[in-house]
């Protein structure tokens, strides 16, 4: 079990802007073990989809550009492969999920028709086989009649609903690595948990690995085995999650954890915050951005501190003002 | 006296069909709610998507025209008030919209924005309206500086204060907040939460909030309120309703809120399918309904109102819903 499906290193992605390239994940680097739940956090803007988005290589088009490192998906480098590679992996072997089901189906083709695409395109089924196969999908996702479900078009499907078939057609060809992009934001609680232990059952009979990116630690919580802690286009923490919440070293993740409103808080007490906000992608420093977010001054602002190992598998980026690392 | 008093409020939007487009049914998002608030207290209001909570909300403000049932506000009957009779009561009741990108009008400055309201009002004149501006922004934790700016120009948070710097520009006594804070990410959230909950002590706000993150909502309110379908199912002490949930449906909701904390195991209630659509609901116990209970017939012909089961906690007398025990001591109450 210890060999990895995916090995991300030092990555580096940039977007063409009026006001020139700005690197929006900026040497990134982490690994996916198999059949693990590698969880990615951060607020928004801090890089967590498009290092996702890097990974299958659906940046948005002129603008994304990987301008560095590698991306090694059962010993393939991706970055730079040709199309053709990118076809046969995207769909089949790595499996997405998005964040907004409404937009990422197509709302003029049936359920089962979209559920059909990957199935005849990626195993070679002919359309009869794959729309059976495609029922057979909708009733593991948990769909009542799906019989009836799958001639119906998304509109007719309730949020929750739709979310089951974007992940029914992110399994369909039960791929070794699946990317949730904030797969439960859009919906209540109560569905985000029918969603969550789908998931996770899903998993376990397929034993894919996932990496589940969200800004609900709550979610990380329950769900991930390792969890990577990102801002500012950059890793600030990476460790197993009992690691992360019992025993946090960057201040980023202190503050998150602090931020976060629990049930267990005392009622109208004030609640801690993060002050300030992260900085505009173009004034980012090369230094600790935490700092610069904490207006600090001085050394720490100008030499990109040091990610290193301060306990087994607990990796941080050592800058001397936000953890005890130097 | 309670500031706002709800009795019975229903509110129907009707369907229309057929070639004359006549009634053919009713869309029930609000069905028969009652509830108060204080001076100065929160009302929390929870509930999944599509339960009804933003329509009470526009309905309590008037933004819509309530079908049946009666809101009060410092005793005075708004129910039925032309929009006309309203504009000079408006400086008590103002309303605050989830997304800010959405509610802040683009082609106005921050200034206008918060202005606006005192010029409907016809209070102070330009130089005084823009002073006020930047006291406000400066209350909101925004530099002065905003005020010549544009909306798009700031961040989801920074809207955000903007929006709250308009909805306090009044000094309103009661204050119906949509999901403030859903769209913000959490270090941001907990910024918002600390300035609501600090202009409510300064000004003695009453707040009515309404959010589907049940932490959020028992952080910041004195009251909660469980809505399902249209109705409520459950009202009492903020504490309380999170320590000793007595209708099925509240615990669920709150059995489903993910504990940030990966060593504790939980016994998770997963509710199945989603509320039913309020154009069909179900005859009886709605939620009953959703969890196929084996009473749920029973309850087809019950009436089920809110009883005050133990003092200030209030639950729908609900078969299906309540432990033997509760149900027995609602059911003597009706």
């Amino acid at each position: 079990m210890s060999e990895d499906v995916l090995t991300i290193k030092n990555l580096q992605t940039a977007f063409d802007t009026d006001s020139g390239r700005l690197t929006a994940v900026d040497g990134v680097s982490f690994t996916v073990p198999a059949g693990k739940t590698v969880g990615i956090v951060g607020e928004s803007g801090c890089g967590k989809s498009v290092t996702a988005m890097s990974i299958v290589q659906l940046l948005p088009q002129p603008a994304g550009v990987i301008t560095g490192g590698e991306v090694i998906f059962k010993g393939k480098n991706l970055i730079g492969a040709d199309d053709e590679t990118l076809y046969s992996i995207r769909g089949n072997e790595i499996g997405v999920i998005f964040q907004e089901p409404m937009t990422s189906l197509n709302p003029v083709h049936r359920i089962g028709k979209q559920l059909s695409e990957s199935l005849i395109l990626h195993k070679g089924l002919s359309k009869k086989d794959a729309w059976k196969e495609s029922i057979e999908l909708l009733d593991m996702v948990g769909i009542p009649s799906p019989e009836i479900r799958a001639s119906e078009y998304p509109h007719q499907l309730s949020g929750g609903m739709r979310q089951r078939v974007v992940i029914a057609i992110a399994l369909a060809c039960k791929p070794d690595l699946i990317i949730a992009d904030e797969p439960t934001t859009a919906l209540d609680v109560t569905v985000q948990a029918q969603i969550l232990d789908l998931l996770n059952k899903l998993q376990k009979e397929n034993g894919s690995s996932v990496i589940l990116i969200t800004h609900d630690l709550g979610v990380i919580a329950e769900t991930c085995d390792e969890v990577v802690v990102m801002y500012a286009g950059r890793v600030v923490e990476q460790a197993p999650v009992i690691n992360i919440f019992k025993n946090p070293q960057h201040a980023y993740t202190k503050g998150l954890l602090a931020s976060m409103t629990k049930l267990d808080t005392p009622r109208k007490s004030i609640l801690q915050t993060i002050p300030n906000m992260v900085a505009g992608i173009a004034d980012f420093v090369c230094g600790c951005r935490f700092c610069q977010r904490m207006k600090r001054e001085g050394e720490t602002l100008k030499v990109r501190p040091e990610f290193k190992e301060v306990a087994t598998d607990h990796w941080v980026e050592a800058c001397p003002e936000c953890t005890d690392h130097a | 006296m309670n500031l706002l008093e709800v009795n019975d409020l229903k509110m129907h939007f009707p369907i229309h069909g057929g070639i004359t487009a006549r009634k053919i049914g009713a869309v029930k998002a609000v069905d028969g709610i009652s509830l108060s608030i204080r001076k100065g207290e929160t009302l929390g209001i929870v509930g999944e998507s599509g339960c009804g909570k933003s329509t009470l909300g526009k309905a309590i403000v008037r933004l819509t025209n309530p079908t049946a049932g009666s809101i009060h506000i410092n005793g005075k009957d708004i129910t039925h008030m032309s929009q006309g009779q309203l504009r000079p009561l408006r400086k008590q009741f103002q309303m605050m919209f989830q997304d800010p990108a959405e509610s802040l009008n683009p082609r106005m400055s921050v200034g206008e924005i918060i202005t606006e309201p005192m010029l409907i009002q016809k209070i102070g004149n330009r130089i005084s309206r823009r002073e006020r501006a930047i006291e406000l922004l400066e209350r909101v934790g925004m530099p002065a500086s905003a005020v010549d700016k544009f909306s798009f120009e700031f961040s989801g948070g920074q809207r955000q204060r903007i929006g709250v710097a308009r909805a306090i520009a009044l000094q309103p006594e009661l204050l119906v907040l949509d999901e403030p804070v859903s769209a913000l990410d959490v270090s941001v959230q907990s910024q918002v939460l600390n300035l609501l909950m600090e202009l409510q002590d300064e000004m003695g706000i009453a707040y009515m909030f309404i959010a589907h993150d049940l932490a959020v909502v028992k952080h910041i309110s004195d009251n909660v309120a469980v809505m399902y379908l249209g109705k409520l199912v459950e009202m009492a002490d903020a504490d309380i309703i999170y320590k000793n949930p007595k209708h099925a449906y509240t615990k669920a909701l709150i059995s489903a809120i993910p504990i940030p904390d990966p060593t504790v195991e939980k016994e998770r209630v997963i509710l199945e399918g989603d509320v039913p659509s309020p154009i069909n609901p179900p005859k009886g116990s709605a939620f009953g309904h959703r969890i196929n209970h084996p009473n749920y017939a029973e309850t087809e012909d019950l009436d089920m109102p809110l009883v005050e089961i133990n003092p200030g906690h209030w639950v729908a007398a609900d078969p299906c819903c309540l432990s033997e025990e509760d149900y027995a001591k609602a059911r003597a109450l009706v």
